[in-house]
């Protein structure tokens, strides 16, 4: 049962108030993609044993989607943000960094 | 014999008599009693049988461990299986039964499982069950159904008419456990001003220490524990709940309390059950920990109990379990056993220390009240059938050779103690080996963390491997000052309260007993009393090649008790890890899994039962239908009027006749429940060009079209008509049950992918009632309420117009469902009453039927038209449905036209729909599966279509159906075979119905005088 802050309305909101979406920061791929783009696209999923990136609906709250940076295994939270964005806030990059040196997650991670 | 002794009992009042049942025959024991210290001083030790061999079983324990006293309580709608002896208090007028016997617990048939043992080792269902096939219909299946299952479930009619509630609390600081150590962590924490949640499982604060002895500031360890309860309740920040069990831990410091309000008091008013729903900045687990049985043959025989247990019910219920007790120890701590039973006056034959130099200041002191003590020496065989005689005395390091006989009616074992991890382990919380007390301990540095990645738990005492009185206190205070200061708190001053107890000798290991125990022996050694898994049964797994302990676990049942392990888990590992020749940790344990001991569906339930299980959605009419005879369809959180049934008809008479007259004169419909969505903005066409597979951004003002949506794998996942309003805003209708799902789609592409596009949406679905008028007359009774053109000139097919009708303010749809002359009629939804009574009340000259959900079913199939959820399932593109015209070329890109471009989904050989009429003219069973020549993989029939929707069409006089079929489309004609009710797909006897492919549209295939919903011709 986490507790995640919803960046929009500021609320620490429990589990049950929120509706998982699965990975973040996937690209779209439409019409005139090839077979592997639209296959990573459509199927192809991290499972991710730590950092993990995440989007998330404040669904019985103030409907708002947004992300989630956090470790599956240890449940700490590095951070939430704002759904706008094709990738994760600098800042919340350093906690990670800072927490799980060497971290990687897709084309993120943390400075060779 | 068992049997209450002269005085004595920390917990019982021997002034107040309480009487109950048990299998029928009438019982007393005292206030405070619980269920098995009561029978037990009644002389009443055989208590239940095992699962499997149905050997008698006594009590082994004396708390929430027990395997073996579980009994029925209770009867008709309060009665409940499986409940423990040792953890319910007694009350007047309780009703217990035994279980897993036939006809009787004394004389039982199902014993002779017990004679075949030799044949049903580990795993022997994996083994016996497999040939012939035919065998498992009706002997292996049949068979095994009948010995599942332990107790006897409820009555499928019985309705639970107690209470329960849910409590949601969040706290500074959570402990678990109120004996020395909780107790400790909790004014440890408390002195800081956090608020503290302190839960004990039993009915009394103090745990094992007031049993065991010690003292504790110089006091007696009771006198310690009331002075210690007495300050934490003068605390304004402190709650203390008794009878309160911590059942689980969950992320981010969520914890489950299970607390037994009414169990011992169930006259008094109040919730019987109360889950507590916990956040808690962080959680103290000082659970304690389980003293082990030893492997012995014969050690599951009634009368043969765990050491402490023994002592309990000598100290806390002045009940004796034997006259005469053989102690076999390979620890100090059963000492204390031995004591306790010589200074009750009882008889301690001998005390069996299976350890070579023995032990230390409690040996000493057993010695020097005159107890024998035979060092080196184990239980080589423990003699008695239903109860025990005597045991057989040998060396621990030999193979079992008898030194002596001694007589003696109760034997009194201790295995050493191991530490309840579970709460520790439930979020994650690593274990370490311990070899010098033998157990599996808490890592303090691989705890489960938090959201902020710090620690969210502490053990404490003996649950975190410290078991003496001053190292546990220590420990505890420790845990508590940690817990308050992860809590925001900073810890108060204040000394640890100084302990005093003998020492303790070291324990030696012992797995076996004795040693060298031959395979007789082995074969009547238990580790797992409930589920009958002995020491040879591990051994065998183990020779098979289970390797991996959950491996083993699941072959030979171990731990798969009720008590999920508690006695048997370490016991067990260490003979599987002794089997495969590795040392213990490298064998580790199973995973530990709330609820750690079982809780009632009463209190996961809480108060969402009955009317208050989910919330109910009610259009405006709602009322309406209620008092005309509808009959209910739940259609999400909605009730929908099915059909409304009149005197004298049943519900398939009456959607005929609401068929009927809708077809030949009016009828209305309530379809308040259908999604409406409004999408505003600049952005908006190109957005629903987006969402939509057809164009909706061409679609004029003042226009409707039906569209459908697909996901981005391709597949339908609803359809609707949209309305455009005006240049910028769009009203898209969705099925009743997509509104909240749709509407939750539009805005996650809004949100993550098209976030710079200026559209904005709004649910409008509660807004507006909206009222289907439907049939010939349809139009002449909208003119009678007047105040709107509404001629075929001023509102076309697909048009819409809006005003005041009869004084209502209206939007008018003209669109069909059904093929017949309609209109949808959208109203704010305060008005929808009055205008529903205004049409039904204007409708009369013309006969106006109201009309349900069947009756809408049956006249969009007969039409052809498909619905989301029968012809569509997740797997349907719009193309298998021939909907291909609703698909535009014109545009690049819509969600799902990528998925669609796959070689899968192009392929022709996608079953296709069709429509189906029974050569018989009968109704096709819905599901039914196409015939094809030949078997699949499986042996199964081939098959080449299946059934989507079917009904009897009152209009054709005949059953009608659609269907997706192979190559269907191009086989209009063709007869096929369906399945039909008792088809078995295995069998050589097909039973079918034979059906003739048609087109899916039956009813005025050609459009005729009115107009279907589609714009465009299929």
């Amino acid at each position: 049962m986490l507790i995640l802050t919803c960046p929009c309305c500021g609320i620490a909101a429990d589990e049950t108030e929120l509706s998982p979406g699965g990975e973040a920061h996937l690209t779209r791929h439409g019409p005139g993609s090839g077979d592997t783009d639209f296959e990573d696209y459509l199927f192809n999923r991290e499972n991710a044993r730590g950092v993990h990136f995440e989007r998330w609906r404040h669904a019985h709250g103030c409907g708002k989607w947004f992300l989630a940076a956090r470790d599956t295994v240890t449940m700490q939270v590095f951070g939430t943000y704002p759904a706008q964005t094709t990738e994760p806030p600098q800042e919340i990059r350093d906690r990670i960094t800072k927490a799980r040196p060497g971290w990687r997650w897709r084309d993120f991670g943390a400075a060779e | 014999m068992s049997r209450r002794l002269p005085e004595g009992g920390r917990f019982t009042d021997r002034s107040q008599r309480i009487g109950f049942t048990f299998n029928g025959r009438s019982f007393q024991g005292f206030a405070g009693d619980t269920l098995a210290s009561a029978l037990l001083g009644s002389n009443q030790v055989l208590m239940g049988r095992s699962f499997k061999y149905h050997r008698p079983r006594g009590v082994v324990a004396s708390g929430v461990e027990e395997p073996n006293a579980l009994v029925g309580l209770g009867s008709g709608d309060r009665f409940e299986p499986d409940q423990r002896a040792t953890t319910t208090e007694i009350f007047p007028g309780l009703e217990a039964t035994s279980q897993n016997h036939w006809p009787s617990l004394e004389r039982d048939v199902g014993a002779i499982n017990d004679k075949l043992a030799r044949f049903l080792p580990a795993g022997f269902y994996y083994k016996t069950f497999l040939a012939p096939v035919s065998f498992w219909k009706h002997v292996y299946e049949p068979f095994i159904r009948r010995s599942a299952g332990l107790g006897k479930a409820p009555d499928a009619e019985a309705r639970d008419p107690d209470t329960y509630e849910h409590f949601n609390v969040t706290t500074d600081v959570l402990v678990v456990g109120g004996g020395v150590a909780g107790l400790q962590a909790a004014k440890a924490a408390a002195d800081s001003g956090a608020q503290v949640l302190l839960m004990e499982q039993t009915a009394h604060w103090g745990g094992r220490a007031p049993v065991d002895g010690g003292t504790i500031e110089g006091l007696d360890p009771e006198a310690w524990v009331s002075r210690t309860v007495a300050a934490l309740e003068a605390m304004p920040n402190v709650r203390l709940r008794l009878r309160c069990m911590g059942a689980g831990i969950y992320d981010h410091g969520y914890a489950l309390g299970y607390e037994r309000v009414g169990d011992h008091r169930p006259e008094a008013d109040g919730p019987r059950h109360r889950l507590w729903r916990i956040r808690a900045g962080h959680i103290v687990s000082a659970t304690g920990a389980l003293e082990r049985p030893l492997s012995f043959a014969g050690n599951d025989l009634p009368g043969v109990m765990l050491a402490s247990a023994v002592r309990d019910y000598v100290v806390n219920w002045g009940v004796a379990p034997g006259d005469r007790t053989v102690v076999v120890t390979n620890n100090d701590d059963a000492y204390r056993t031995a004591i306790a039973l010589k200074k009750a006056g009882l008889k301690v034959p001998a005390v069996l220390d299976a350890r070579q130099h023995g032990g230390g200041a409690l040996m000493q002191e057993a010695r020097e009240l005159g107890i024998r003590v035979e060092q080196g020496w184990a239980v080589a065989k423990v003699k008695g059938g239903a109860s025990v005689t005597g045991v057989a005395a040998c060396l621990q390091i030999g193979s079992g050779v008898v030194m002596e006989e001694i007589a003696c009616d109760a034997v009194a074992m201790s295995g050493g103690w191991s530490p309840v991890v579970h709460l520790w382990s439930h979020c994650g919380g690593k274990l370490r080996w311990d070899a010098e007390g033998a157990f599996f301990r808490p890592d303090p540095a691989r705890p489960a963390t938090g959201a902020d990645g710090q620690p969210m738990i502490s053990a404490a005492g003996a649950a975190n491997g410290f078991g003496g009185l001053k190292d546990a206190l220590e420990d505890a205070d420790r845990a508590g000052k940690f817990a308050c200061q992860r809590a925001g708190f900073k810890p108060a001053e204040g000394g640890v309260p100084q302990a005093d107890l003998p020492a303790e000798a070291p324990l030696a290991p012992v797995w076996l007993m004795p040693a060298g125990a031959g395979p007789e022996l082995r074969m009547k050694a238990w580790l797992d009393y409930q589920n009958d898994v002995k020491v040879s049964d591990v051994q065998l797994a183990a020779r098979e090649g289970y390797q991996s302990v959950e491996h083993a676990k699941r072959y030979t049942t171990l731990g798969m008790a009720t008590d999920q392990g508690k006695l048997s888990n370490i016991n067990g590992l260490a003979i599987l890890s002794d089997a495969l020749d590795q040392p213990i940790p490298q064998t580790g344990t199973t995973t530990f899994r709330p609820p750690y001991t079982p809780i009632s569906f009463g209190a996961i339930s809480g108060e969402a039962k009955g009317s208050l299980f989910q919330p109910l959605r009610r259009t405006p009419m709602h009322a309406w239908h209620e008092g005309n005879g509808a009959s209910w369809e739940p259609v999400g959180h909605w009730r929908r009027p099915y059909t409304y049934t009149q005197p004298g008809e049943d519900k398939h008479q009456a959607v005929v006749r609401e068929i009927n007259a809708t077809r030949e004169s009016l009828g209305i419909l309530d379809a308040s429940t259908l999604g409406k969505i409004l999408v505003k903005g600049p952005d908006a066409g190109r957005f629903l060009d987006m969402l939509y597979t057809n164009m909706m951004s061409s679609l004029k003002v003042g226009r409707c079209r039906y569209g459908l949506m697909c996901n981005e794998n391709g597949f339908l996942i609803d359809d609707g008509v949209v309305v455009r309003l005006s240049e910028d805003s769009f009203l898209c209708h969705t099925t009743t049950g997509g509104a909240d799902s749709i509407h939750a789609h539009m805005e996650d592409w809004l949100q993550c992918e098209w976030w710079d596009w200026k559209v904005w949406t709004a649910n409008l679905t509660e807004q507006y009632a909206q009222i289907a008028v439907v049939g010939p007359n349809a139009r002449n009774l909208l003119e009678t309420l007047g105040g709107l053109d509404l001629s075929k000139e001023a509102l076309p097919f697909m048009g819409w117009t809006e005003g005041t009708l009869g004084g209502f303010p209206v939007r008018v749809y003209r669109i069909s469902f059904s093929g017949e002359l309609s209109f949808e009629i959208a109203v704010p939804a305060n008005r929808g009453r009055e205008l529903w009574d205004a049409l039904i009340d204007a409708g009369r000259d013309f006969g106006i039927t109201p009309y349900g959900t069947e009756a809408l079913h049956v006249m969009r199939a007969e039409k052809g038209f498909i619905m989301i959820g029968d012809e569509s399932d997740g797997s349907v593109i719009p193309q298998d449905l021939g909907l291909d015209w609703a698909i535009s070329k014109k545009k690049d890109d819509y969600l799902g036209k990528r998925a669609q471009q796959r070689s899968n989904m192009r392929s022709p050989e996608r079953w296709k729909l069709v429509g189906l009429e029974t050569l018989d003219g009968s109704v096709l069973p819905d599901g039914a599966y196409a015939l094809a020549e030949g078997q699949t993989a499986n042996h199964q029939h081939a098959t080449q279509g299946r059934v989507t929707s079917t009904y009897h069409s009152p209009t054709l006089g005949r059953g009608i159906a659609m269907g997706l079929v192979l190559h269907g489309p191009d086989r209009m004609g063709e007869v096929l075979e369906f399945t039909a009710e008792g088809f078995d797909p295995h069998g050589s006897d097909v039973a079918a119905v034979k059906a003739r492919i048609v087109t899916p549209v039956l009813f005025r295939p050609r459009g005729g005088k009115a107009e279907c919903l589609r714009s465009s011709p299929p």
